[in-house]
């Protein structure tokens, strides 16, 4: 446990940044529902709720990224109007993305320092910007060289170069979004010790994250968003995970998953034998049996995604695959759906549906062959599998002639879902299945997956959060750089041994 | 246009539906006609009217092929280049005297036309699928070696059909008529309705539109993207043999700058007829709609006596520029 971290006296007084019935809305879709919320300096302010809760969107419009619908933002109780995220940066409110904003083919240095470079007459001055970035990383605790390429840099290194960079400003809040997604246990405790750094130094901190445990080390107080709506903001030192968890989902947890019955051994119906996709994953051996949900997990970047896009012919692989006992090789997409094998990918809108299409169009797109009769797409006949598809699979729209861009998350992911279902697949590879969708639609989705399993398809799901792992499947493979290092089942099932094998390293010793 | 009448009735449609960068050109035409009425009396004679839309068959033709190919996200720059290849191995292969008698002779060369340009088209499309090449730099190589093999053939001379027999037999191709219409205005509408046929109504008509829409999302829905990229290219080619078989009778001759800039007229009517350049949608009618554009502007310019009708080339210029712009600000609106 890191001294440092020991949450600090809640202080009182006018707040820093502040914000009042704040509520932000896309088109009809109301995101945010009047949040009143107040960070203080020298406090760490946890923002925790699940996917689609609005965190992000918060954050954004705290950061000027977006602008409110509705509601007014104060810092030291004077209402401010934010123009953009320069104009936040400026009255000292930074943001640390989630993503990694760098440019990879630039310097440490040169990228702390992009678009703001110390200059000497008409050239930039390399020298004091090499010593500035080689202070400004230390000073978290971090030893680069500013003269290295970021490219050449790991996730967590690059992580403390974006820190480093949102720092250079005279910054009066920091706001971090999800920052330890991507990171191991060690690294994400180095990087708590930066917050805790942080905030010793007077300065306020937003802290967005669905690590509940992370939470109660680090957070002075914690402000739980369900659904758009500010469910709660207590002290951390008052809230055990569970009770988080609790107030997160707004119900028993253990209820967002189906009720399944053990599963019998049964024949094998796709075996992987030693199977390689090069540069992602090696190695790679495992069975699917007929009827079972069968989990993947994984930090990101595990090679889990790339495994199962060479095993559907969608990357080059190596290896041996054997479906019901017969051996297989699949070089594109075309020729797996064919063998009843449906990949469905974790980017939706990027390689899942076609977004400026209607509903139509993409629910019949994978299956086409179906519908033609003659020469023609029986249009008739793919409205009617539409309504079909809508009922069947909830799919909540107004209008049947929207966009697939146009609907939420959660109705893009039914929509998906319905889309690859058309071509009756028995083997599903599902990827991330629930990611940025809301609760209420997780549960379909994970009620839809056992139903898969009950009508004796076999099931793999690809997904980074544990509990939804847990919840939902059978056993869980375990990838760690490419390879599998393990396999849980039944009581072994926990986010302990998840992670023990996943990172390589004991929660124990990282915490 | 068929997908707006066909949508679910259920739905209750509104003046807000329709979409207006699909009428845009047809509303440009409109103006373009009022315009020359008042420019030129003799501009909205049926004769005249007749005339430039037969004169626009070669663009319009091409444009069609085009369209295929923009649509599914590629683009290609050699078909000008190609009709003077094509044609000009058509009108050798009729003077080759290899078959004595006219008819057999034509009807051969007409399908030795149709062949020449879908493989030349598969050549295109090869390049850019199996080769990995950028359409752009692919179909400018390409250009390159059609019109060099032209000039070469001819040796920088021109290309002229000698037979009697066949040129009297292939003439009404072009210069006929049925019930009054020029041979080549059907010709354009039969293409046209082809081509919207395949695209709007068949399978591979809507997996070239999602290829150019989101090729990822192609690609694991099972598509096979090459193949349906690939074969735009040989509708191309067969658009642009289309067009030979029309242009070759008209002046019986070919030489090193046959179809000289056609690439640009091509790549404009389809511009102008609302078909997006990065793909994704493809507007067959409002392409056959932009090719007649082009030669009306040509043609009033010629009729009027407000600019010199060596500025063609320029307001053609500015046209694609300004329809870029009002398919812009449409689509801020809706």
């Amino acid at each position: 446990m890191n001294p440092d971290a020991t949450p600090a006296s809640v202080s009182s007084g006018s707040p820093v940044l502040q914000a009042i019935g704040l509520s932000k809305s896309f088109g009809p879709v109301e995101v945010l529902k009047d949040i009143a919320l107040g960070v203080n300096a020298g406090e760490v302010h946890a923002i925790i709720g699940e996917n689609g809760a609005g965190k992000s969107t918060l954050m954004k419009v705290l950061s000027g990224h977006l602008q409110p619908t509705r509601g007014e933002l104060r810092i030291d109780g004077e209402p401010v109007h934010f123009s953009g995220p320069v104009d936040a940066e400026r009255r000292g409110i930074v943001l640390v993305h989630q993503e990694i904003l760098l440019a990879p083919d630039l310097t440490v240095a040169q990228n702390i320092y992009l678009g703001r470079e110390l200059r000497k007459g008409l050239v930039v001055d390399d020298r004091a910007m090499n010593e500035g970035a080689r202070q400004a990383v230390r000073d978290l605790g971090g030893d680069i060289a500013p003269d290295v390429v970021v490219g050449r840099l790991s996730i967590a290194q690059r992580q403390l170069v974006q820190i480093a960079r949102v720092l250079l400003v005279p910054h009066r809040v920091v706001i971090f979004d999800e920052p330890t997604a991507s990171l191991t246990p060690v690294e994400t405790d180095a990087l708590l010790k930066v917050i805790a750094d942080i905030r010793a130094k007077g300065t306020g901190v937003l802290y967005i994250s669905h690590r509940l445990q992370e939470v109660k080390e680090i957070a002075d107080k914690v402000t739980v968003l369900r659904d758009g709506k500010l469910v709660a903001t207590r002290p951390a030192s008052e809230l055990e995970p569970v009770d988080m968890a609790r107030l997160m989902v707004g119900r028993d947890v253990a209820k967002l998953y189906p009720d399944r019955e053990a599963v019998a051994a049964r024949e094998t119906v796709l075996e992987v034998d030693d199977f390689s996709v090069p540069g992602y994953a090696q190695h790679a051996s495992f069975q699917l049996k007929k009827g079972e949900i069968l989990g993947f997990a994984g930090l990101v970047g595990a090679g889990r995604t790339e495994l199962m896009e060479g095993i559907v012919g969608l990357r080059p692989g190596r290896g041996a695959l054997r479906l019901a006992g017969k051996p297989v090789h699949f070089s594109d997409v075309h020729a797996s759906l064919k063998a009843g094998i449906a990949y469905i990918s974790e980017d939706r809108k990027g390689k899942g549906l076609l977004l400026a299409k209607d509903l139509r169009e993409n629910l019949t797109l994978a299956s086409l062959g179906k519908f033609v009769r003659g020469l023609q797409v029986d249009r008739a006949r793919e409205r009617a599998a539409l309504d079909q598809a809508i009922s069947e699979f909830d799919i909540r729209t107004g209008r049947k002639d929207l966009l697939a861009g146009q609907l939420s998350g959660g109705n893009q992911q039914k929509l998906l879902l319905a889309k690859m279902m058309m071509l009756d697949p028995g083997i599903v590879i599902i990827d991330e299945p629930t990611r940025g969708i809301d609760i209420g639609t997780k549960e379909q989705i994970y009620k839809f997956i056992a139903k898969l399993a009950q009508e004796g398809r076999s099931t793999i799901v690809v997904s980074s959060e544990m509990p939804e792992l847990i919840g939902i499947c059978d056993r869980i493979i375990v990838m760690r750089g490419g390879r599998i290092v393990g396999e849980v089942a039944g009581e072994h099932m926990t986010e302990d041994e998840i992670v023990v094998l996943a990172t390589g390293v004991k929660t124990g010793e990282a915490a | 246009m068929a997908d707006t009448a066909a949508a679910s009735p259920k739905v209750r449609r509104s003046w807000k539906d329709v979409d207006l960068r699909a009428v845009a050109p047809f509303v440009a035409l409109a103006l373009l006609l009022i315009l020359g009425a008042f420019a030129n009396p003799n501009f909205i004679s049926i004769d005249n009217l007749l005339n430039v839309i037969t004169r626009s068959a070669f663009i319009a033709i091409i444009a069609v092929g085009a369209t295929f190919v923009i649509s599914a996200g590629g683009l290609d720059l050699s078909v000008g280049s190609m009709v003077a290849f094509v044609a000009s191995l058509t009108i050798m292969f009729m003077n080759s005297g290899a078959l004595a008698d006219p008819m057999m002779t034509l009807v051969a060369a007409m399908v030795l036309a149709l062949a020449i340009g879908a493989a030349c088209g598969l050549a295109n499309g090869l390049i850019t699928t199996v080769g990995r090449i950028e359409p752009f730099i692919a179909t400018l190589g390409t250009m390159g070696i059609y019109r060099g093999l032209t000039t070469w053939l001819s040796q920088g001379g021109a290309i002229t059909l000698r037979s009697p027999d066949v040129q009297s037999l292939y003439r009404p191709v072009y210069f006929g008529e049925i019930f009054g219409v020029p041979f080549p205005i059907i010709a354009i509408f039969i293409t046209g309705a082809l081509a919207a046929f395949v695209l709007y109504r068949t399978r591979y008509g809507r997996h070239v539109l999602a290829v150019g829409s989101n090729e990822d999302v192609a690609r694991y829905s099972g598509i096979p993207v090459n193949r349906v990229r690939t074969i735009t290219y040989v509708i191309q080619g067969l658009c642009v043999a289309v067009a030979c078989l029309l242009y070759i009778p008209r002046l019986g001759s070919t030489s090193a700058t046959t179809g000289l800039m056609w690439e640009l007229q091509a790549i404009t009517a389809v511009v102008v007829g609302g078909t997006a350049l990065r793909g994704g949608v493809g507007r067959i009618w409002g392409t056959i709609c932009g090719a007649f554009i082009l030669e009306i502007v040509g043609n009033i310019m010629l009729l009027s006596n407000f600019v010199s009708e060596y500025l063609i080339g320029a307001i053609q210029g500015a046209i694609i520029i300004i329809a870029m712009l009002v398919q812009r600000s449409l689509v801020r609106k809706s």
